[in-house]
């Protein structure tokens, strides 16, 4: 009962909120494509360049046979850059935003949340751009793809748990960004972008499911490549992933919020 | 009942090395022991309550807690110990023109700053006009921001901020927006706010202003509550005393003295001021030329104590 009302009361003041959120996502949007035509196409472009440059070391050079490889890589890619951007923007935001925080009493975690739904935008497109190439590389399409939603839902909700946690780190210890930014790299090679984990043991692939960015991965390239869907486990492994990282990143930001003041 | 009541409010900042070194550093300094942190009291135990209609003067030198305490007040801090309560909705005219967008056009700004601010996009929507009206950028409202200057960025953070009718209204040093005229309308705003029954905070070093404006004082110093009164006259009359002669007082008694001193002081100045005036005008008078200056003595006298002269010169004064 109590958390129902507590729900009740959250969902009351966020509604509260809405004005201040439509603005918050207007301001990102205009931030994000600086009122260019060239902005929003900018945003499909690059992922598509990324896909190409891997396109050509990976097939051309070193001459993969993986089936569908293009298709392969570019699930890791879209929903590894999601990923990035969504958290790195996360983690900026309350510092980016300092000289309003003190001087105006506001639920801070509007930022956090309005900079995620920029870079979900963008990532749906680049969804958008997925699907035509599912269609050039003769992928069987069904109603099974529905079931991408899903997976998006999850990396959605993760990231803005991840990013909340970041959010509060990145205000007491400013280096926070550069840190994360070598874990990136560390996190680009071991979700299997643009190769396989085949030639791994089954221990080893099992290990590779403790990244959470690999298992979101895996369920895109499940869905489109092979036509099947996961099982209930990997479902529930994902929820878990999710849920985890949003009330731990609650947690952090209800614990702290009241002392981010003493530190920009 | 009290709009606002703050009791024992304590606020602590940390200082010291933890601000800005970084998770990197941070390790390191834990590791070497060299990591050292330093905890100061920007407000201790203040305590002060106001009535609907109370405009209180918050005075004190630099580093004093008022800022700190008009942050706790508007929510923006939590104090440490000690609690605050509020009655109404509060607009803080903070200094505020800083956090606006410079790649955005001030319609734009403006909207966003208004949501910031709580309201209601409605109620912006039936405000727009007011505020841009208010601000005088009515030919400005599709620049970017960045084009603007910097005296029209803080008219219109002003505008925004104060077109509301709120319960409480806290003023930090905002009185002296924009240029001479600006100033002027702002200032009849504030008034004619402040008439409609709101409870204000007035921060300022300007002490006539306080001084014009407040009913109740809280003097701070260093964080410490020197006093909290309902008599701003012998509270400001101390408070200059104490710019004068850095010397604070302990208790009531001080307090008193302090303001004694003070308008002694004055009194002092005043008769001080009109020796030299005296001195000066002799001068003149020495110095003119003789038919001139004994006419001018003349007017000097009639005008001030006729009663010196004699029947027929007062008639002829009278005549001229």
């Amino acid at each position: 009962m109590t958390v129902l009302r507590e729900t009740k009361q959250s969902i009351r003041r966020f509604a509260k909120n809405q004005f201040l959120f439509e603005e918050l996502v207007k301001r990102d949007f205009r931030q994000r494509y600086k009122r260019t035509t060239l902005g929003m196409a900018w945003s499909v472009l690059s992922p598509l360049l990324t896909l190409l440059i891997l396109k050509v070391v990976f097939t051309q050079i070193f001459g993969r046979n993986t089936p569908h490889f293009t298709i392969y890589m570019f699930a890791g890619v879209i929903v590894m850059s999601f990923y990035k951007e969504a958290t790195k923007k996360g983690m900026t935001s309350l510092l980016a935003n300092a000289s309003i925080i003190t001087k105006i009493n506001l639920p801070k975690y509007m930022f956090i949340l309005s900079r995620n739904v920029s870079a979900f935008v963008n990532f749906l497109l680049t969804i958008g751009l997925f699907l035509i190439f599912c269609i050039f590389d003769h992928i069987q399409f069904g109603w099974h793809f529905l079931l991408l939603i899903f997976p998006i839902a999850c990396e959605l909700v993760m990231n803005i748990g991840i990013g909340m946690i970041l959010s509060v780190w990145n205000i007491f210890f400013r280096d926070t960004e550069y840190l994360y930014d070598v874990f990136l790299t560390l996190l680009n090679y071991v979700s299997a972008i643009f190769y396989t984990v085949d030639r791994f043991g089954a221990k080893m692939q099992s290990i590779f499911l403790l990244n959470p960015v690999y298992v979101i991965i895996k369920y895109f390239r499940m869905i489109t490549i092979d036509g099947i869907i996961p099982s209930l486990q990997y479902h529930a492994l994902m929820i878990f992933y999710a849920l985890f990282f949003l009330l731990f990143g609650l947690h952090m930001y209800k614990k702290y919020n009241h002392q981010f003041i003493y530190y920009i | 009942m009290a709009v606002i009541e703050c009791k024992d409010v304590t606020i602590k900042y940390i200082t010291g090395d933890l601000k800005a070194i970084g998770l990197k550093e941070y390790v390191m300094r834990r590791l070497t022991g060299t990591y050292n942190v330093k905890e100061f009291y920007a407000d201790k135990d203040i305590t002060f309550s106001l009535e609907k209609g109370d405009m209180l003067g918050i005075v004190g030198s630099n580093g004093a807690g008022k800022s700190t305490l008009l942050k706790a007040i508007t929510g923006i801090m939590l104090p440490g110990k000690g609690s605050i309560k509020t009655d109404g909705n509060i607009a803080a005219l903070l200094e505020l023109a800083s956090g606006f967008d410079n790649d955005m056009t001030v319609k734009e700004n403006a909207y966003l700053r208004g949501a910031m601010l709580g309201y209601t996009r409605e109620f912006m929507d039936s405000k727009y006009e007011e505020i841009i009206h208010f601000a005088e950028l009515e030919n400005f409202e599709e620049y970017l921001f960045k084009q603007l200057s910097s005296g029209m960025k803080s008219r219109l953070a002003f505008s925004i901020a104060c077109l509301v009718n709120p319960d409480i209204l806290i003023l930090d040093e905002v009185l002296s927006v924009g240029d001479g005229a600006f100033r002027k309308k702002s200032g009849a705003r504030m008034k004619e706010i402040l008439s409609g029954g709101v409870t204000g905070i007035l921060v300022s070093h300007s002490v006539s202003q306080v001084r014009e404006l407040c009913n109740k004082i809280l003097w701070l110093d260093h964080g410490n509550q020197i006093l909290f009164t309902d008599d701003p006259e012998t509270a400001c009359d101390a408070y200059e005393e104490f710019l004068i002669t850095k010397k604070l007082p302990k208790n009531e008694q001080d307090i008193h003295e302090l303001a004694e001193r003070f308008k002694i002081r004055q009194q002092l100045e005043k008769e001080e001021k009109m020796k030299t005036e005296a001195q000066k005008l002799e001068s003149i008078l020495e110095k003119g030329t003789k038919d001139s200056a004994i006419q001018a003595a003349m007017n000097i006298i009639l005008k001030n104590c006729p009663e010196m002269l004699d029947e027929p010169y007062r008639s002829q004064g009278d005549a001229s």
